[in-house]
């Protein structure tokens, strides 16, 4: 028998040793549910499954009786466009101020201080700043995912650039670069995957600043809807729309990690 | 005036002495093998002709001008490692040389300058013994392999002086020897000057044209960082002893119990 550390599962057990866990969470789920409802017929704790679905069917697939809009579908366009703006803000701000305070020791001196302080600030406690400052539109729930994670990303995108070995940019020069040269063919291809990764990183954090921005102020999204029905304890709302944010949190990430593979096959060969 | 002249160098970093005394020329197409204890000062040496370190006192002279003191493409560089850039292939990792002289901007080559470009650099790698592999990226390459790319990347800028810190330090001997070969063809053929560090006593006398020994002359036992190494031995390669090889050796390996 060998040692526990040294016996890896098969493909096939991995797989069934994966879902297991999520079967049961289903099963007791269910079990609970069917308890609570043998009880009380109106209970909203533990909607049955059969509930659950009604309801998605209700907020996915017929128009709101009141604008006519799909509302899960509309919740979700308009939360998607907040994260992807706000995230493709911080990733391009960071990619700039990154690469040439990494590039730069002046520029770093001058503002390294500064993004370190930045990045010390609860976003949260500024919210309310950024109500007042932005109003209570689009522009104010961008800012704050934008303030919540570009300081996280401008340090992570100046540590990468750091890290890159001093003799590939003493190489650079003896090959004849000038500094701009040597920020655009050798730093920034270098860092692109590198952002890719951070960026992953930061979705999680993107995403409880967009939800904690929609549930204090906004007319729409998926967390907009969340805190809308959880006034009428409305579960069978609540959990598909979780579900739904989670999958859709896991498909981003999914795909970020396929575009940096096929871009940057040198940088996950693991050298 | 010689090709390098070299006059009174010294290098110190506050009290602590690493190089004094050094007074010396080379002329074009010598290749200089540098051998030494750890810590002895041979790669400070290395980087004040590369331009990554000043000389505290002393003038240091290219063809009559002083050498500039940042890296540029008068002094092509080979490291143990981290020398080739690992998002390139092979190709472009030479290519860039001409892209980084030609194209101040963009640094991108197109049409006929691009092709006129790939063709020298396609001749260089085949030089090197690459021309199989151009569409490879670094992490696709053994060691030697990549040594071969960082020194194509070097000849395509067609250096004054090519510098070698330890290049095969890190490879197995029979791709050592192989690579031997080749960069004493380079050198031949492109008609370069060489200096070449090494920890191997062998390879320098069997590369070089001229050996320096770094070491120190004066010890305080007190203070021992208060007096710095120099060149102790400049041999023309041909006329070496047994003596010699072995009071060279001795004094490399002394120094191997302390640190770096």
């Amino acid at each position: 028998m060998k040692k526990l550390i040294n016996q890896n599962p098969k493909i096939t057990s991995r797989w069934a040793l994966g879902i297991i866990p999520f079967f049961l969470i289903g099963i007791i789920y269910l079990m609970a549910s069917n308890a609570r409802l043998a009880e009380n017929p109106d209970d909203k704790l533990l909607p049955s499954f059969a509930s659950i679905g009604a309801a998605v069917n209700r907020m996915a697939f017929e128009p709101s009786k009141r604008t006519g809009e799909y509302l899960m579908v509309a919740d979700t366009v308009s939360s998607l466009k907040r994260l992807i703006i706000g995230v493709g803000v911080s990733a391009l701000t960071a990619l700039l101020l990154g690469v040439f305070m990494g590039a730069i020791p002046y520029v770093r001196a001058n503002l390294s201080p500064l993004v370190t302080a930045i990045s010390l600030i609860p976003p949260m406690a500024i919210l309310p700043i950024l109500f007042i400052t932005f109003g209570l539109g689009e522009l104010s729930k961008v800012m704050l995912i934008v303030i919540g994670i570009a300081p996280f990303l401008i340090r992570d995108t100046l540590q990468r650039v750091l890290d890159i070995p001093q003799e590939q940019l003493i190489k650079a020069q003896t090959l004849g670069a000038n500094t701009w040269q040597i920020i655009v063919r050798v730093i920034f291809p270098q860092v692109m995957p590198r952002l890719l990764a951070a960026i992953r990183l930061s979705l999680g954090a993107a995403w409880l600043f967009l939800i904690a921005a929609e549930a204090i102020a906004s007319t729409d999204g998926l967390g907009y809807r969340i805190f809308l029905v959880r006034r009428y304890m409305a579960m069978d709302v609540i959990l598909p729309y979780v579900a739904w944010i989670t999958l859709l949190a896991f498909a981003i990430d999914y795909i970020l990690n396929r575009l940096s593979k096929r871009l940057y096959p040198w940088f996950h060969a693991g050298v | 005036m010689s090709f390098i002249e070299i006059n009174n160098i010294w290098k110190e970093y506050g009290p602590h002495v690493i190089l004094e005394r050094l007074n010396i020329q080379v002329e074009k197409g010598e290749f200089i093998t540098i051998v030494g204890a750890s810590g002895c000062g041979k790669t400070t040496f290395l980087k004040l002709l590369l331009g990554t370190e000043t000389a505290t006192r002393g003038e240091l002279t290219l063809e009559g001008k002083k050498i500039l003191d940042e890296p540029s493409d008068e002094r092509g560089i080979v490291f143990q490692k981290y020398s080739v850039f690992p998002h390139l292939n092979v190709l472009e990792n030479v290519l860039i040389g001409v892209e980084f002289e030609q194209s101040k901007y963009l640094s991108r080559l197109f049409g006929k300058k691009k092709s006129d470009a790939r063709k020298e650099a396609e001749e260089i790698l085949k030089a090197v013994g690459l021309g199989h592999a151009i569409r490879k990226f670094p992490h696709e390459l053994s060691g030697g392999m990549q040594q071969r790319l960082a020194l194509a990347q070097a000849l395509i800028k067609k250096p004054k002086i090519l510098l070698l810190d330890e290049p095969f330090g890190a490879l197995d001997p029979g791709i050592r020897q192989d690579m031997h070969a080749l960069v004493l063809n380079l050198w031949r053929e492109h008609q370069l000057t060489i200096f070449m560090i090494t920890h191997d006593l062998k390879e320098g006398f069997y590369l070089g044209t001229r050996l320096w020994v770094f070491d120190k002359t004066r010890h305080d036992e007190h203070s021992p960082e208060s007096y710095g190494a120099t060149i102790t031995f400049d041999l023309p390669v041909t006329r070496c002893s047994e003596d010699d090889f072995s009071e060279i050796e001795t004094s490399m390996k002394k120094n191997k119990s302390q640190p770096a």
